[in-house]
């Protein structure tokens, strides 16, 4: 059998979408090999993902912003579209206002821990978490009963009432934000500020040089300490959290749930009728979905800056998610990590673009969505469907031709 | 709360009707751009609020053009040939704009047959794209050595600033209901908002490219075999759409005045809000949504205080949704019978 | 001489050579002694050739006032240049777009990037409380034009500063004038629920005591202000002060005169710029009190907009530092605290919080449909 997908007959064939069609077959070959194989390629890309800020590949690395900050956004970002992921991929919820389950998320954990209490961050977390989903629940009983995109303008005005709430209310620090959330805990000695860093050994990150590597001792990791000058640590912290979450959402979506899930997506009331309680499962991949979203806001809360705002959860943000989600592909978890690694890397990386990086990343929006409107790594499932389809045009085409030259 | 406010006495009450009638005709006449693209192809159109902010620039460019940058004071009857020639422009930049959108952003995803929700994604990004371009409109201008020349259009080092009309024009009073004077500039607003609203459902209903609208909204496949051109109509979807947001830009010019690259996000997902609250894909659902959505931000600005108002319109919103899941009047575009 | 036993000498080279192996002086403030011995010797400063930073929004919702900014700054540099030589400085911009979320990255960045001595910024007073303990635990040398909160000069941020009077100094003149010399009677305070207008209009609020006739808040965006109209008429105030910026503040005076208000119009600095009276109109602008804590610019200033003769202003005391052969963070840092001069935006020193000390406020007058720049009034 051949796994070369065969371009439309009759469409110009782009080198953009000769692009997609090779990352295809590298996904395609990665599905082929045997356990062993594909369990080494995940433990090296692990190990990869974990150096990254400190290999500081050329090209890659980001020259106008903290390298280590960008992958820590990153990651946020890929945890949170992996979240959001289950809410639109799985259940095919379009949710416009994913920003509130992240503020809620982060809110918490800035309260606990420093505005109305002195949790310790760990202890902060799992709370965070629980409210969210609880949140996730409250919001989600009432509208989930709404019909498909009207629950988008719905779970928009929930984001939006959200910021605004936290905005108006004292006790949650309104426009001014709390500041000095606290850090995770180290590991190893305190730092003594200024000279004395702290930690327990020291890894030294490269330097680039053109293509020729040299060790960077002066800008070095402390490990593991949680600053405000490297923000690698965070990135390793949240990194971890994005491999359990995957991790767990691989369990799910294999389960009876996720084929709930499915089910309910591509119709709902076929899945009603065969049994499953669709609007049961639709509210609990909204829950898990906030969930994800509001660990992903308490790691954002006790990041680098330690220091939170309503204008930090503006509604753009709640579409930038969903646009991480669908360019990535939606219904893949590897999609949506792409998806929001892209939406969180570009930005950053056109820097270089100054005043005009916003209208590049627009264009290139739009440019994804136009080239590949399946998504970067879209779902097996979607693919396979698309490739029957061009296969149909191709054959329906062929005979038009015939039919003309005959 | 202070239910005092709003309830006290029946002027205040009027009042702040009247005074949110004037701003619903605004958010309704841009609610039909998304109700109509989301009852022909299903989409919800995220750029369109940038279509309405190019029209905004198109007005003031206009009078820029015809009357210079020197700032004055004019009443409504001195402005009106301007303000027709500005309306003209306006519809023009917003048509221009619309039309580009469904060619890049639509057209190629359309063909494709792509899932609904990539549209929404590369409509995002027209929307940044756009939003930028008009920011950064001097940065152009000097790439071409034009930017002494064109300096009142593309604000020099300030195309992000706020841009304003160079005539402000002075509302007269006619009447007052309570204590809130209906001036001849609200009246225009609102009365043109209803005349274009009737003009439109009209073609819709009468005419043979409303018969087509109409059909493809109800089944694009029959509508396409029975021999309706779907790209026409989607064209002319947005067109119209964008025409009417040219219009809302004009009246919106009118009363305050000033824009910038930024004016059509918070009024977008406002008309957008007021489209669903009406049934969205509904011309009549659009009117109502706005003109609806518009006193309910006054009236809770009142009673809440302004700083509340989004949260007021959004929590009616789900309440209206609650009670009747596909919006006040949900019947689609399609099945609007002639 | 000390002796050291041999375990003992063993363990110190072994502690030296992971001192040097992880040696971890990030940043300049790690000031060696060759540092220290060459500033000493007065001559050309080592901050030649190297860069001032810029932290702010340059794109954005509020990327117009950083432009202002950056225009304030390209300006002082290019006079410095054109001057020196053989000392050029230049500047690196990094755009927050406004917001606390982008900041901290841009920080990291700015601190770890050798080539930087200063900062000019953050813009606004959120970036400025996310970034504050990055710039602070790396030494770097801050001088803000434009954030005001009263919170962020609190934090125990040596070396950060600001060439701007904070919000209370100025809430309290505006107050002051208000009931002083424009002799309101009733004032109602409006403000945009961001945290410098909040910050502003809430000190307005609390010195206006009994002549306070009720308050609301606005957001940034909003265009209809009927609401507002209406509830300030049915207060029956006699003036308005806004806390926010000038495409409100224009909207809200256009609005209020059209709905029939005569009263007196105050708003602070961050609507005292030209456009105010371009959105307002010039017959609804008429008669506005615009306060800010900087004198009127020298009539040939190149640089226009807010906050640009600040960012002129802060960006020249860095460079007075460089002319003055300082070339170390540290010596930088105490330059500064010890600074004074008088720049364009008024006379400029610091208390040992960061925050200038001698802040007089101007109010400005919107006269014939122009914003006066040329004659202020000082308010005592």
């Amino acid at each position: 059998m051949s796994t070369s997908t065969q371009p439309p007959v009759g469409t110009w064939r782009n080198p953009l979408r000769a692009v997609g069609s090779w990352w295809d077959g590298v996904v395609d070959g990665y599905a082929r090999q045997p356990l062993p194989v594909k369990a080494l390629v995940v433990a090296v890309a692990i190990a990869l993902a974990y150096a990254l800020p400190l290999l500081r590949p050329p090209i890659l690395t980001t020259n106008s912003i903290d390298f280590g900050g960008v992958m820590f956004r990153v990651a946020a970002f890929a945890l949170i579209a992996l979240g959001l992921n289950i809410v639109i991929g799985y259940a095919g919820l379009l949710d416009l206002g994913y920003v509130g389950f992240y503020a809620v998320g982060a809110y918490t954990t800035a309260v606990l821990t420093v505005y109305h209490g002195s949790w310790p961050f760990f202890l902060a977390l799992p709370v965070a978490v629980v409210v969210t989903m609880i949140s996730g629940v409250l919001l989600g009983a009432p509208t989930l009963r709404v019909r498909g995109d009207y629950l988008a303008i719905v779970t928009l005005g929930f984001g939006e009432i959200i910021r605004i709430t936290v905005k108006n209310v004292g006790w949650l620090g309104s426009s001014a934000g709390i500041k000095d959330i606290p850090h995770p805990n180290n590991i190893g000695p305190d730092p003594v500020l200024p000279y004395d860093k702290g930690g327990l050994f020291a890894i030294p990150r490269l330097e680039w040089n053109g293509f020729t590597p040299s060790l960077d001792h002066d800008h070095a990791t402390r490990f593991l300490i949680f600053g405000a000058l490297d923000a690698v640590p965070y990135y390793w912290l949240i990194l971890t959290a994005l491999i359990l979450v995957v991790i767990g959402d691989r369990l799910i979506k294999n389960s009876r749930v996720g084929r709930a899930w499915e089910a309910t997506r591509e119709d709902e009331d076929a899945a009603e009728l065969m049994g499953v309680p669709t609007f049961k499962y639709k509210l609990m991949a909204f829950a898990l979905g906030a969930a994800i979203g509001g660990l992903s806001g308490s790691f954002y809360a006790s990041g680098q800056g330690g220091y939170i705002s309503p204008d930090s959860f503006p509604l753009l943000l709640s579409m930038l998610f969903v646009a991480a989600v669908i360019v990535g592909g939606s219904g893949n978890r590897w999609g949506a990590i792409a998806g929001g690694a892209i939406v969180a890397y570009l930005p950053e990386r056109f820097r270089d673009f100054a005043d005009y990086r916003l209208l590049v990343f627009g264009l290139a929006l739009t440019v994804l969505a136009v080239w590949r409107p399946e998504g970067l790594l879209p779902p097996r499932r979607a693919r396979r469907a698309k490739q029957a389809e061009a296969e149909i045009e191709a054959l329906e085409d062929g005979e038009l031709e015939e039919t003309t030259h005959g | 709360m202070h239910l005092d406010a709003l309830f006290g006495s029946f002027d205040n009450f009027l009042s702040y009707t009247t005074g949110g009638l004037v701003f619903g005709a605004i958010y309704a006449l841009v609610a039909l751009g998304y109700t109509m693209v989301y009852g022909v192809l299903q989409l919800i159109n995220f750029a369109h609020s940038e279509v309405f902010m190019f029209g905004t620039f198109g007005m003031a460019w206009t009078f820029y053009f015809l009357h210079g940058s020197e700032p004055v004071t004019w009443s409504l009857g001195r402005a009106a040939p301007m303000l027709l020639a500005s309306l003209v422009v306006a519809m023009a930049v917003s048509a221009g704009i619309a039309l580009l959108l469904e060619r890049v952003a639509y057209r190629p995803l359309i063909n494709k047959n792509a899932p609904k929700l990539i549209a929404l994604i590369s409509a995002i990004g027209a929307s940044f794209a756009l939003a930028e371009a008009m920011g950064l409109r001097d940065r152009f201008a000097s790439w071409v050595g034009l930017d002494d020349d064109l300096a009142n259009y593309v604000s020099p080092e300030k195309a992000r600033d706020v841009y304003s009309n160079p005539v402000t024009i002075q509302p007269h009073n006619l009447f007052d209901v309570g204590g809130y004077s209906i001036t001849d500039v609200d009246l225009v607003v609102v009365l043109a908002a209803i005349l274009m609203m009737v003009a439109l459902d009209q073609f819709v209903r009468r005419t043979r490219f409303g018969r087509g609208i109409r059909a493809t909204a109800q089944d694009p496949e029959s509508a396409a075999l029975m021999g309706v051109n779907s790209t026409r109509v989607v064209q002319m979807t947005f067109l119209i759409g964008g025409l009417m947001a040219g219009v809302a830009a004009t009246l919106y010019m009118m009363k305050i005045g000033s824009t910038r690259q930024n004016a059509g996000f918070i009024l977008g997902v406002k008309a957008f809000t007021a489209a669903v609250m009406g049934g969205i894909g509904n011309l009549r659902g659009a009117l109502l949504g706005g003109l609806i959505l518009g006193v309910m931000e006054n009236w809770g600005s009142a009673v809440f205080g302004p700083n509340w108002k989004d949260v007021t319109a959004f929590v009616l919103l789900v309440l209206i949704l609650l009670v009747r899941p596909s919006g006040l009047l949900g019947e689609a575009l399609g099945k609007a019978r002639a | 001489m000390i002796r050291f036993s041999k375990p003992a000498r063993a363990l110190a080279v072994v502690a030296v050579a992971g001192l040097a192996l992880s040696a971890c002086g990030s940043d300049d403030s790690s000031d060696t002694p060759d540092a220290a011995a060459s500033s000493s010797g007065g001559g050309a400063s080592a901050f030649c050739g190297k860069n001032i930073a810029f932290l702010g929004a340059l794109t954005g919702d509020a990327g117009a006032l950083g432009q202002n900014m950056v225009n304030g700054i390209e300006l002082a540099l290019k006079e410095h240049n054109d001057k020196n030589a053989d000392c050029q400085v230049n500047l690196k911009k990094f755009d927050s777009q406004g917001s606390p979320d982008n900041a901290p990255g841009l920080a990291t960045q700015i601190v770890n990037d050798d080539t930087i001595f200063g900062l000019v910024g953050p813009g606004f007073s959120g970036e400025s409380l996310a970034t504050g303990k990055t710039f602070f635990e790396a030494g770097l040398p801050s001088i803000s034009p434009s954030a005001t909160n009263v919170t962020i000069t609190q934090q125990g941020w040596t070396t950060w500063h600001r060439v701007i009077g904070n919000d209370d100094a100025q809430g309290a003149a505006d107050a002051q004038y208000l009931t002083g010399t424009a002799g309101a009677t009733k004032v109602f305070v409006v403000d945009d629920g961001q945290d410098y207008s909040k910050g502003l209009a809430g000190k307005v609020k609390d010195s206006l005591g009994d002549a306070l006739a009720g308050d609301d808040q606005i957001s940034v965006g909003d265009t209809n202000m009927s609401a507002v109209v209406q509830a300030v008429k049915s207060a029956g105030a006699d003036a308005v002060f806004y806390g926010g910026y000038y495409t409100e503040a224009g909207l809200l005076v256009k609005q209020l005169r059209q709905g029939g208000f005569t009263g007196t119009f105050m708003s602070g600095d961050g609507s005292e710029d030209p456009s105010f009276v371009k959105v307002a109109g010039a017959d609804a602008a008429e008669g506005a009190v615009l306060s800010a804590p900087a004198g009127p610019p020298p009539a040939d200033f190149g640089a226009t907009g807010l906050y640009s003769t600040q960012a002129y202003d802060a960006t020249n005391i860095f460079l007075a530092a460089v002319d003055s052969g300082v070339s170390d963070a540290q010596a930088l840092n105490e330059f500064i605290g010890s600074y004074t001069g008088t720049g364009v935006s008024g006379p400029i020193a610091f208390d040992e919080n960061g925050d200038i000390t001698e802040s007089k406020i101007y109010a400005y007058f919107v006269k014939d449909g122009k914003l006066d720049v040329d004659n202020p009034e000082v308010i005592e």
